[in-house]
C-alpha cells in the first residue's frame, strides 16, 4: 500500500511534466490543427536561454524564466512566419513535414551551437526532500513547484482562451478561418499570438524540465515532446483541461507499468494504450464527438 | 503506346546491363554502389508509401515498422532456418502484409493526424518489442547477415514494385482507393467499401516495404531495432511528399534525389543534418505540392511535341 | 509556381557541386598520410564520438608537431556518421575507397563499428575503435575467428563486469544485488548478463533486474521497486548522464546502498549532475583515472583541458591511445601499406598508453589492468586495480 502511494506520487510528478508540455502543444493544435513537432525544440531553446540567463547573467529563477520565455516567443514567431505561414493553405502533410524539418533543424543546429555534451542545469531553486509514511514515500520541493506551476498555467491558458478578446478570436479562427477573416478577425496576427503563447509555455516547461532533471541537451525536447503530444491526444487534443488530464494519466500509467510490470515494456504499453483509446474514442477522453461535414 | 512500352522495356534492360557491367568491372566506385543500393531500397519504400499516403490519402507514419518486420523475418529465414533468399524475401514481405492487415483494421478507422500518431505509436511498439526479444539479439540486433542482395535482385524487386503498384493504381481497386482519398463519404455513398480499400492499400504498401526491409538487411550486414526508427518512416514520407502525392514517377525521382542529396552532404561533416533540415523546409515552403504534383513523368511529357523547349511536365496546373 | 521546381533542382545541384568541390581539393597530396576518422558527430551518441574525435585530432597535432611519421604529416579525414549504423558503412566506404586512407579510426559504438567491418576487411584497411567494447567486434561469432583488420584500445565488456562482480562480492561483501541496465544498448546489456552470471557464481543473488530506455528521465518508479527488493548494491552498467540521474533520484528516495558501474560513468558531468554527496559510496570500473599522477597521463589531461576546456573522459583517453598506437604501428611497419600497418598493429607489444601499458592478445584485445574508481566527495579516487583473469 505504501509502495502504491509512493508510486502514485512518482506518477503524479512525472504527469505534471507531461501536462505542462502538453498545454502548449494542445493549444497550438486546437487553433490551427498543426502538430507542431518543433514544440519540443522550442522548449529546448527555452531551457538553454534559461541556463544562460542563470549562469551568465546571474539572474534568479523567475527573471531567468522570463528571459527564456522572451527568447522562445521570438523564436516561435520566427518559425511560424518563415516556415508555417507560407504553408497555411497547402496540404496538412506538407505542413507536417515542414514542422519535422524545423524540429530537425533546431536539434542539429543546437548540437552545432551548444555542443553535443549534456550541460548541467544549475539548481536555481533549493531542493528540499520531504519524507512521510515512515520514509517510504518522498516528495521534493521541485516536484511541488512543478505541480503548482502546471496548475496555474492551465488556469491562465483557460482564462486567455475563454475570457479574453484574443481568446475569442483564437476560437473563431479554430472554428472557421475564412469566416473569422470575414468577421474582421486578423487571422495572421491571431495565429502569431497563438504561437507566441505556445512558445512561452514551452519555455517554462523547458526551464522546469532542466531544473528538475538537472541536465539539458539539444535533443532533450524530442521524447518529452512526443510523450506530451500523446498526453494531449489521450485527453482530447485541443482541449486544455484534457491536456492536463492526459498528462497525469500518462504519467501514472507509465509509473505503474514500470513499478509493477517491467520498464522494458513501458513504451509498448503506453503506445498500445494510445492506439486503443484512439480506436475506441478517437476524440480522446474529454473530447466531444463531432460529426463530419459533408 | 505500344512503341513507347517497347522503348521503355529496351531502356530498362540497357540500364540494367550497363550498371551490371559497371559494378562488375569496378567502373562504379564502391561508395557509389552503397548509394545505388540505398536508392533502390528508398524507391521501394517511397513508392509503397505513396500508395498509402498519396493515392489512398491515409497519413501513415509507421512505415519503418513494416520494414523492420520484413527485415527481421527474412533474416531469421536465411540465417537461422537456412532457407533460400527469394523465399526469405517473400516471407518477410508476407509477414509485413499480415501485420499490415492486423494494424490497419483497427487504426484505419482514424483520420488525419490521429491516424498519423497511431501509426507512429505502432512503429515504436515494433521497435520496443524487438528490443526485448533475445532470439533476434535484442537491442544489439543481428549482425553478420550474408550479403545476398545483389544488383539483379535489387533491380527486379524495384521494378516489380513500381510496375505492380502502378497497375494497382490504374485498376478498379486503385480507382476505389483514389476515391477514398478524394472524398471518403462520397465514395462510401457510391457503395465503395472504404475500410476494405484502406486496409488493402495499407497492407499492400506494407508488403512492398517488407521487401525493402529484406533487401536492406541482406545488403547492410547488420540490423538493429534502432535502424528502423521514426526517422526511417519520416525519410520515406519526405520522398513521397517531395515527389508529389500520387505520382509514382515523382516518388522515384524524389527517392533518387534524396539519396543523392544525403550522399553529397556527407562532405559537410557535422553540418550535414542542419543543411538537410534546412533544405527540407525550403523545398516544402517553395514547393509544397512536390516536384510532380499528382502528374506522372511520361515519355510523352519528356519528348512530346506541344510543350515549349521539350522540358518535362510543364502542364502542372495543380501547382496553383 | 513553375519556377519553384527549378529552384529546387537548382538547390540540389548547388549542394552537389559544393560537395564535389569539397572532396576534389584534397586529392593528389602524397606528402601526408591520410587517416580516416569515422565518428558519431551528430545524432544520439554525438557526445562520445565528439570527445573521441577531439582526442584523436589532439594526438595527431602533437605527432605532426614532433615531425610526423616517416617524415610525413598525418592528415585526418573526419566524417560524421550521424550515429547511424548504415551511415557508418557509407562513411567507411567513402574513406576507404575514395579518400584512400591508410587506416580507419572509429566508430565509437558497437553497432556502427560492426557495420563498417565488411568494407574495411574487403579493402584490407586496419580499423581501431576506441570504445566499441562488444566481444563480436574483433571476433566473428559465427566462425570464432579473429577479424584480421580490427583492433581496439578499450577492454571488452566481460572482464569489466567480472572484475565488477568480484569487487562487489569479495571486497564490498554484498550478497543481494539489483541491476539497472540500458535496455536499448548492447554494451549495457552485455555487462548486465556477465555481471549477473558472475555474481551468482560467487554466491551472490540478483534480487531485481530492470531495463531503462535511452530517452528516459524518470527512474523513481523502478527505484521504488528496487527499494522493496532488499538489494544491498545496485549495479548500473550505463552512461554517466543516466547514471547521474538514477543515483540522484535514488538518494532522494532514501536509497543509501552502494552503486557500482562501468566505464560509461566516467565524465565530469557525473558529479555536476548528481552532486558530490549523492555519489559517495559509489564505484565504477574504468580504463584510466585522470588523477593518475604519472607524467604521461597528466600531460595528456592538461593538453586536452587547455584545448577543449574540459577534463578528458576515458573514451578520450582510449581514442588518444588509438591515434598514438596507429602512429607507432606505421613507424614500426616502416611504410604506409595498409597490410603492413595491420601486421605491425597485431604485433603490438607493451605499448605505453594513457590507459596503461598493453599488448594485444590473439583476439586483438588489449590486455591491461582495470581500475576501480571510488567517488569520494565528488573526486575520483583510485580504489584498486584488478587484472582480469
Amino acid at each position: 500500500m505504501e509502495t502504491l502511494i509512493a508510486q502514485l506520487l512518482n506518477g503524479l510528478s512525472l504527469g505534471s511534466i507531461y501536462a505542462l508540455i502538453a498545454l502548449g502543444y494542445t493549444m497550438v493544435y486546437g487553433i490551427i490543427q498543426l502538430i507542431n513537432f518543433a514544440h519540443g525544440e522550442i522548449l529546448m531553446i527555452g531551457a538553454y536561454a534559461g541556463f544562460f540567463a542563470i549562469t551568465k547573467l546571474e539572474l534568479g529563477f523567475f527573471p531567468a524564466l522570463i528571459v527564456a520565455m522572451v527568447v522562445s516567443v521570438v523564436l516561435g514567431i520566427i518559425v511560424e512566419r518563415v516556415a508555417y505561414k507560407p504553408l497555411r493553405n497547402s496540404t496538412r502533410l506538407s505542413a507536417l513535414i515542414t514542422a519535422i524539418g524545423v524540429s530537425l533543424f533546431l536539434q542539429n543546429g543546437g548540437l552545432q551551437v551548444f555542443g553535443t555534451d549534456y550541460v548541467t542545469f544549475p539548481r536555481a531553486v533549493d531542493k528540499v526532500t520531504y519524507k512521510f509514511l515512515g520514509g517510504n514515500a518522498t516528495i521534493t520541493s521541485h516536484q511541488i513547484l512543478i505541480l503548482i506551476i502546471t496548475v496555474i498555467m492551465m488556469f491562465i491558458l483557460q482564462y486567455i482562451v475563454h475570457k479574453t478578446k484574443t481568446g475569442k478570436a483564437m476560437r473563431a479562427v479554430s472554428y472557421d478561418k475564412d469566416a473569422a477573416l470575414l468577421m474582421g478577425v486578423n487571422v495572421d496576427s491571431v495565429i502569431t499570438v497563438t504561437f507566441a503563447i505556445g512558445s512561452a509555455f514551452a519555455a517554462v516547461a523547458g526551464v522546469l524540465l532542466g531544473m528538475y532533471y538537472q541536465t539539458i541537451h539539444p535533443l532533450m525536447g524530442s521524447m518529452p515532446g512526443l510523450k506530451a503530444f500523446i498526453a494531449a491526444v489521450l485527453g482530447g487534443i485541443g482541449i486544455i483541461p484534457g491536456a492536463m488530464a492526459g498528462g497525469f494519466l500518462l504519467g501514472i500509467i507509465e509509473t505503474l507499468v514500470s513499478g509493477y510490470l517491467s520498464s522494458a515494456y513501458r513504451d509498448v504499453v503506453v503506445f498500445g494504450l494510445l492506439i486503443v483509446i484512439l480506436v475506441v474514442k478517437p476524440t480522446g477522453l474529454l473530447g466531444k464527438d463531432t460529426h463530419e461535414k459533408v | 503506346m505500344k512503341r513507347e512500352n517497347l522503348l521503355i522495356g529496351i531502356l530498362l534492360i540497357v540500364f540494367y546491363a550497363a550498371v551490371f557491367f559497371a559494378t562488375e568491372t569496378g567502373l562504379i566506385p564502391p561508395y557509389y554502389q552503397v548509394n545505388l543500393y540505398l536508392m533502390g531500397i528508398n524507391i521501394i519504400a517511397a513508392v509503397s508509401l505513396n500508395l498509402i499516403v498519396g493515392f489512398t490519402g491515409q497519413l501513415a507514419l509507421g512505415h519503418a515498422g513494416f520494414m523492420a518486420v520484413g527485415a527481421y523475418i527474412s533474416v531469421i529465414l536465411t540465417m537461422k532456418l537456412g532457407q533460400p533468399f527469394l523465399l526469405a524475401v517473400l516471407a518477410g514481405a508476407a509477414a509485413a502484409f499480415l501485420v499490415g492487415i492486423l494494424i490497419g483494421l483497427p487504426t484505419l478507422r482514424l483520420k488525419g493526424d490521429y491516424l498519423a500518431i497511431a501509426t507512429l505509436g505502432f512503429g515504436e511498439i515494433i521497435r520496443r518489442l524487438l528490443d526485448n526479444i533475445d532470439y533476434v539479439g535484442g537491442a544489439a540486433g543481428i549482425n553478420g547477415i550474408p550479403k545476398l542482395t545483389n544488383w539483379t535482385w535489387l533491380y527486379i524487386f524495384t521494378l516489380l514494385t513500381i510496375f505492380i503498384i502502378k497497375n494497382f493504381v490504374n485498376s478498379t481497386h486503385g480507382r476505389a482507393c483514389i476515391s477514398v482519398r478524394d472524398n471518403e463519404i462520397a465514395a462510401e455513398t457510391m457503395g465503395i467499401n472504404t475500410t476494405y480499400y484502406k486496409v488493402l492499400a495499407f497492407s499492400i504498401g506494407a508488403f512492398f516495404v517488407g521487401i525493402a526491409g529484406a533487401l536492406y538487411a541482406h545488403y547492410f550486414f547488420l540490423i538493429q531495432p534502432a535502424t528502423f526508427s521514426f526517422m526511417k518512416s519520416f525519410d520515406a514520407l519526405v520522398m513521397v511528399v517531395f515527389g508529389g502525392l500520387g505520382s509514382i514517377t515523382g516518388s522515384v525521382i524524389a527517392a533518387v534525389a534524396v539519396t543523392f542529396m544525403n550522399a553529397a552532404l556527407i562532405n559537410f561533416g557535422t553540418l550535414r543534418m542542419v543543411i538537410y533540415a534546412l533544405l527540407l523546409v525550403i523545398i516544402m515552403v517553395f514547393r509544397p505540392q512536390g516536384l510532380m504534383g499528382t502528374k506522372e513523368l511520361t515519355f510523352k511529357r519528356l519528348f512530346g511535341g506541344k510543350e515549349r523547349g521539350g522540358s518535362a511536365n510543364v502542364n502542372d496546373k495543380t501547382s496553383d | 509556381m513553375k519556377n519553384n521546381k527549378w529552384l529546387v533542382v537548382l538547390i540540389m545541384m548547388l549542394v552537389a557541386a559544393l560537395a564535389a568541390t569539397g572532396c576534389g581539393g584534397k586529392d593528389g597530396d602524397s606528402e601526408t598520410i591520410k587517416v580516416g576518422v569515422n565518428y558519431e558527430l551528430s545524432g544520439d551518441v554525438a557526445a562520445y564520438g565528439t570527445t573521441a574525435k577531439d582526442a584523436i585530432l589532439l594526438a595527431f597535432d602533437e605527432i605532426n608537431e614532433a615531425g610526423g611519421v616517416l617524415g610525413k604529416k598525418i592528415e585526418a579525414v573526419v566524417l560524421d556518421n550521424k550515429s547511424d549504423a548504415t551511415e557508418a558503412l557509407s562513411v567507411a566506404t567513402k574513406l576507404v575507397t575514395q579518400e584512400k586512407v591508410v587506416a580507419h579510426l572509429g566508430p565509437a559504438t558497437t553497432g556502427a563499428t560492426l557495420n563498417t567491418i565488411p568494407v574495411i576487411t574487403e579493402y584490407k584497411v586496419p580499423l581501431i575503435t576506441n570504445s566499441a567494447t562488444h566481444p563480436d567486434i574483433t571476433v566473428d561469432p559465427q566462425t570464432n575467428k579473429t577479424r584480421e583488420f580490427v583492433f581496439r584500445t578499450c577492454f571488452i565488456d566481460p572482464p569489466q563486469a567480472i572484475v565488477g562482480a568480484e569487487f562487489a562480492v569479495k571486497e564490498l561483501g554484498v550478497k543481494k544485488v539489483a541491476v539497472y541496465y540500458d535496455n536499448t544498448n548492447d554494451y549495457s546489456k552485455g555487462l548486465y548478463k556477465v555481471f549477473k552470471e558472475h555474481v551468482t557464481a560467487l554466491g551472490g543473488e540478483v534480487v531485481a533486474e530492470e531495463g531503462y530506455v535511452e530517452s528516459d528521465l524518470e527512474f523513481r518508479p523502478t527505484l521504488t521497486k528496487f527499494k522493496q527488493s532488499g538489494a544491498e548494491l545496485i549495479y548500473i552498467p550505463g552512461y554517466y548522464e543516466k547514471v547521474a540521474k538514477i543515483v540522484s533520484q535514488a538518494r532522494e528516495l532514501g536509497i543509501d546502498v552502494p552503486f557500482l558501474g562501468a566505464d560509461g560513468w566516467d565524465s565530469p558531468d557525473l558529479v555536476e549532475v548528481a552532486g558530490p554527496e549523492a555519489l559517495n559510496n559509489t564505484y565504477f570500473t574504468n580504463h584510466y583515472s585522470p588523477q593518475d599522477p604519472s607524467e604521461k597521463v597528466q600531460n595528456f589531461v592538461n593538453a586536452y583541458k587547455e584545448r577543449y576546456g574540459s577534463i578528458p573522459a576515458s573514451f578520450s583517453a582510449t581514442a588518444y591511445d588509438a591515434a598514438y598506437l596507429l602512429a607507432d604501428a606505421i613507424k614500426r611497419a616502416g611504410s604506409t601499406d595498409t597490410e603492413a600497418i595491420t601486421k605491425a598493429l597485431a604485433e603490438t607489444k607493451d605499448f605505453d598508453g594513457i590507459t596503461g601499458r598493453f599488448s594485444f592478445d590473439e583476439q586483438h584485445n588489449p590486455v591491461k589492468e582495470i581500475s576501480i574508481i571510488e567517488m569520494v566527495d565528488g573526486e575520483q579516487t583510485l580504489k584498486t586495480k584488478i587484472a582480469p583473469k
